[in-house]
């Protein structure tokens, strides 16, 4: 009846190689939050910001200026065709008003980002009041508020931002922000709402019901624990857009005009034709920092992504 | 001062399903349900019953989470369809429930205390520190557990068993009347369901009564006092468990009970069953006896109206048979629902 | 099938399982979910593996099938069908052996029904995948009679698997399974989401739809109300380990290993009231079992010899195969208790 019988008795044959415990794919460092994405995103960054804030003590932020610092300058090392030749003092070179590249850098990014931040602070702070209501009340006030986030959602931004703007003539990092989130809260909103509906329905949710929790507790201590990944990752991805649209607009010309943003940069450079006299460090400096700034809030982005979503993550090969 | 903890008078829930192409049926859940439970001695009240017999509907509506269309659900005078907060703050205290599901009814992002801190401070079970925990651990204590291997531990990190074991005790913990358990056993494995079934029983021994909701005869057998086993939202039979099971007379519980699996190489299934066209049973006549379509023994009676409840073998011993007509006096007359 | 036609030669095994090792890779070591685990499958019978949940039985089907997946792997053993070892094929000649020598109904089948497919669309599809392109008439007609060997009605070929219940989603998987013809089935818990009077049609469904065609099934579960009414044969698993193997009415009247007796004996009837046996789950951390039998921590009767030597399979002339060493072999080929022996003499 079996391979090797002696006496009824059946013999297995040999016993098969067990991976030590020691070896293996496997270390301490296989937490899924160690994802290189999200650290890499992360550090860039960090950098940036540490660019901001650190600069400013380091380096003359009066520099940003107008007529503080010679015309024209090429960064350190170069000579320009009209024989103009970088210096130390000014590593970045120096734009057509008498402004030093570095300085700008340096208070444009904070800038940048503390619009991106403000608004989206400002949608997804609507967007949890609205999206919970909806989702846990229903009825009418669901039906109002699921109407006005989708058609708010159709709108053209931009387009409405910089019609809006253009009519301000000048408007501050604040304001700015705050026209932005106008369009900023739809999706989290949608986001609120569609996780609430499903969440109403689960075991715990009952069971909270029969232990006599109030509505309002159920939805602050009951689902809003469970939605804090979703709510990152969409606050992230807000921060992005909105950091997007003021870039455009100032890139545009409508944004705050006082004080030095990336964006405003660019636009004087495009302005004074820096792309035909050869200017490249006025452009470039801004546009490199801007691309690293996305890509690092993209990586940010998609390193969540992988982490929430375990289809996602590679295996530590 | 009524004898009665729960009585549940002609319970009917509809609901309205709306099929592919914009055609609405009425889906009959619950038809006319009669049910008293007393307040003492507390029993194991079984509700059997195949997956679209009502018996989840009859779990929602007990617990006030679904309103009845027609009938009312009576606690201590008061229909609890009308009842206020406070009114139904009360009632909670006296009907607790235990689901299903054993790992839905945690909340993933808290450990297992949660369970218990939430119905301590909203019924104020104890105060302070000390009181609560020596209350936690009472509670698991009949429950087979204790504090310091389960409480500070996520609920993933615990078996399917001890999970629902954790639920019972808090239900245990408020000291209900009643403990509504919704299969409280079907998703657990199959070595650990005697453990669970065994707190229902020592809880009973405390003086709380079940509302025990199952599919599964066996179990229903092993520890039910009453049953009532339910086929497509009506009673079919009712009454002691030990006799309704030895002595089934409805033509379905007979069937029901046929074909249980027995543990027994020696005692197999006999002869071939089949099921008839899946539309003719679902939306069958909607006046007249649900399981006509089925039923080995149908008359033209019963196309005519459905049958009450009538009395056969010994006295609280019911089945809603025509064919227990003649002799029997009816002990339950349904009114007709219009659908 | 009697206990003298398991022995007689004239019913070879069709399936051939020795020392299947199935292990899942984790950070703290391997989980050993089947740990050498030897049977034979004859020709026409049913082979019930019945187990608690973690004893590695769906681990067990997946291996024979080879289709166990990362951090899973097969580390040792050999899968003979038909004289020929499953393990170390190719991807193309397992192709040819799945489903068309060898099918398998997995648990919660009628839940991976392709909901943007008809049933007709879909069993065409597997017979298609295994055997090329087909004469449309012909196999409509084939389908159609495989839908009425599992006592569907033949409008079925149109409707979408949102269209039908539990018991007629999981007859269109038995009608899938058969399609080829294959020798082998092994269906992984086939009943176990459906009510009692479905579940009786479908079992019977599965029991007829395999007298009719020969085949040799291997029914894995873990409701021994239904072992007792469709196996012939039961082997009984524990974490990763076969502990007996009988013939299911020997099984049932004389469970041997200590294991099969709680099983058996916590078994809620209809037919009388008894009190509940409440059983523990697995015990042990299934990355490190315990040197010796892997029972041991939960066995009443252990013994020293329990605790150092895993017992080897012994077999009785009967067919009756255990795990235990409180068994020994006596010179006529009957299993004996030795601590009952002991206790007599």
């Amino acid at each position: 009846m079996a391979v090797t019988a002696q006496d009824g008795v059946v013999v297995p044959s040999v016993k098969p190689v067990r991976t030590p415990k020691k070896m293996g794919r496997f270390n301490r460092w296989d937490t899924p939050w160690f994802n290189y994405k999200l650290i890499g995103g992360l550090i860039i960054i960090a950098l940036i910001l540490l660019l901001g804030f650190l600069g400013r003590i380091f380096w003359n932020p009066k520099l940003a200026l107008t007529g503080s610092s010679p015309q024209d300058l090429p960064p350190v090392g170069l000579t320009t065709s009209l024989g103009n030749v970088g210096t130390w003092e000014h590593p970045l070179g120096t734009e057509d008003s008498g402004r030093d590249m570095l300085a700008l850098l340096i208070i444009g990014a904070p800038n940048s980002f503390l619009v991106g931040v403000i608004a989206a602070t400002i949608g997804m702070s609507v967007g949890i009041f609205l999206g919970f209501s909806a989702g846990f009340i229903g009825g009418a006030w669901d039906n109002v508020i699921r109407l006005l986030s989708d058609v708010t959602i159709t709108i053209p931004a931009l387009l409405v931002l910089i019609v809006i703007q253009s009519l301000l003539r000048g408007v501050e990092v604040t304001t700015m922000a705050l026209l932005i989130s106008l369009f900023a809260w739809p999706s989290p909103t949608r986001l609120i709402r569609s996780q609430v509906l499903t969440m109403r329905e689960s075991g715990y949710i009952q069971m909270a019901k029969l232990s006599g929790t109030s509505t309002f507790s159920i939805m602050f201590r009951e689902i809003l624990p469970n939605l804090i990944p979703y709510l990152f990752a969409s606050f992230i991805g807000n921060a992005t857009g909105a950091i997007l649209a003021a870039v455009g607009l100032e890139t545009l010309g409508l944004g705050p005009q006082r004080i030095p943003t990336l964006g405003g940069t660019i636009y004087y450079a495009i302005n004074a034709s820096a792309l035909l006299s050869n200017m490249w460090w006025w452009w470039g400096f801004p546009t490199l920092l801007l691309a690293l700034m996305f890509i690092g809030l993209l990586l940010i982005n998609l390193g969540f992504d992988e982490i929430a979503n375990p289809r996602l993550r590679r295996s530590a090969q | 001062m009524s004898e009665l903890l729960l009585e549940i008078r002609n319970a009917t829930k509809l609901y309205t399903q709306r099929a592919a192409g914009g055609v609405s049926r009425e889906v009959v859940a619950l038809q006319n349900f009669n049910l008293n439970i007393p307040k003492s001695p507390a029993s194991i009240i079984t509700i059997a019953g195949e997956s679209g017999s009502g018996k989840t509907t009859l779990a929602q509506v007990v617990l006030g989470f679904t309103r009845l269309s027609s009938g009312q659900i009576i606690y201590d005078g008061q229909d609890i369809s009308t009842a206020d907060a406070q009114q139904m703050k009360a009632y909670r205290r006296q009907v607790q429930a235990v689901f299903q599901d054993p790992f839905g009814v945690y909340n993933p992002f808290y450990r297992v205390e949660h369970v218990f801190n939430a119905i301590i401070h909203n019924f104020q079970l104890a105060r302070g520190n000390a009181a609560k925990a020596a209350l936690i651990e009472d509670s698991l204590k009949i429950v087979g557990l204790h504090s310091e291997d389960v409480l500070r531990k996520y609920p993933h990190q615990l078996s399917g068993g001890q999970r629902q074991r954790i639920m019972m005790a808090r239900a245990y913990m408020i000291k209900p009347k009643l403990i509504v358990a919704d299969e409280p056993v079907s998703m657990v494995d199959a070595s650990l369901r005697a453990s669970i079934l065994d707190v229902m029983m020592r809880l009973k021994e405390e003086g709380i009564s079940f509302l025990y909701i199952t599919h599964d005869l066996s179990t229903a057998y092993q520890i039910g006092d009453q049953i009532c086993i339910l086929y497509q939202g009506s009673i079919a039979e009712r009454g002691r468990t030990v006799n309704v099971i030895d002595r089934p007379h409805h033509p379905y519980v007979q069937l029901l009970v046929d074909s249980v699996p027995a543990p027994n190489p020696k005692m197999k299934w006999k002869g071939e069953i089949t099921l008839p066209p899946e539309e003719e049973m679902r939306s069958s006549i909607h006046s007249g006896c649900r399981f006509y379509p089925r039923c080995p023994k149908h008359m033209d009676r019963c196309l005519i109206a459905q049958p009450p409840l009538y009395q056969v073998d010994t006295v609280d011993h019911e089945a809603a048979c025509y064919l227990y007509a003649e002799d029997a006096i009816p002990t339950d007359v349904p009114q007709s629902v219009s659908v | 099938m009697t206990n003298a036609d398991i022995h007689s030669d004239a019913h070879a095994p069709i399936l051939k399982v020795r020392n299947l090792c199935v292990y899942y890779e984790t950070p703290k070591g391997d989980v050993l979910a089947v740990d050498g685990i030897d049977f034979d499958l004859y020709e026409g019978e049913t082979l019930g593996l019945v187990g608690e949940s973690g004893s590695g039985k769906s681990t067990a089907a997946m291996g024979i099938l080879q289709l166990v997946v990362q951090p899973g792997r097969i580390a040792a053993g050999e899968v003979i069908l038909e004289d020929r070892n499953l393990i170390g094929l190719s991807e193309n000649e397992l192709r040819n052996i799945r489903w068309i020598k060898l099918a398998l109904i997995p648990q919660g089948a009628m839940n991976s029904l392709n909901p943007t497919m008809t049933v007709g669309a879909q069993i065409k599809d597997v017979i298609v995948a295994h055997e090329g392109r087909q004469l449309r008439g012909d196999l409509k007609a084939r389908i159609l009679e495989m839908l009425s060997t599992v006592g569907l009605p033949g409008r079925v070929y149109e409707l979408y698997p949102h269209e039908l219940s539990g018991g007629m989603k999981q007859r269109v998987c038995i009608a899938m399974a058969i399609a080829l013809n294959p020798r082998v089935i092994i269906a992984d818990e086939s009943t176990s989401a459906l009510d009692v009077v479905v579940q009786r049609v479908v079992a019977q469904t599965l029991l007829k739809v395999k007298q009719m065609l020969g085949v040799s099934m291997i029914m894995i579960g873990h409701d021994m109300g239904l072992m007792a009414q469709m196996a012939d044969r039961v082997a009984v698993m524990y974490a990763g380990k076969i502990v007996e193997i009988a013939p299911v009415a020997e099984l049932f009247a004389d469970p041997k290993h200590p294991y099969s007796q709680i099983l058996i004996e916590s078994v809620p009837s209809l037919q009388e009231r008894k009190p509940l046996k409440i059983m523990e789950g697995i015990t042990h951390d299934p990355r490190n079992p315990p040197p010796g039998c892997i029972f041991q921590l939960r066995c009443p009767f252990v013994m020293g010899q329990c605790r150092v030597d895993p017992p080897p399979m012994r077999a009785s002339k009967t067919g009756h195969l255990v795990a235990c060493h409180l068994y020994e072999v006596s010179e006529d080929g009957e299993l004996v208790n030795v601590r009952v022996a002991a206790r007599d003499t």
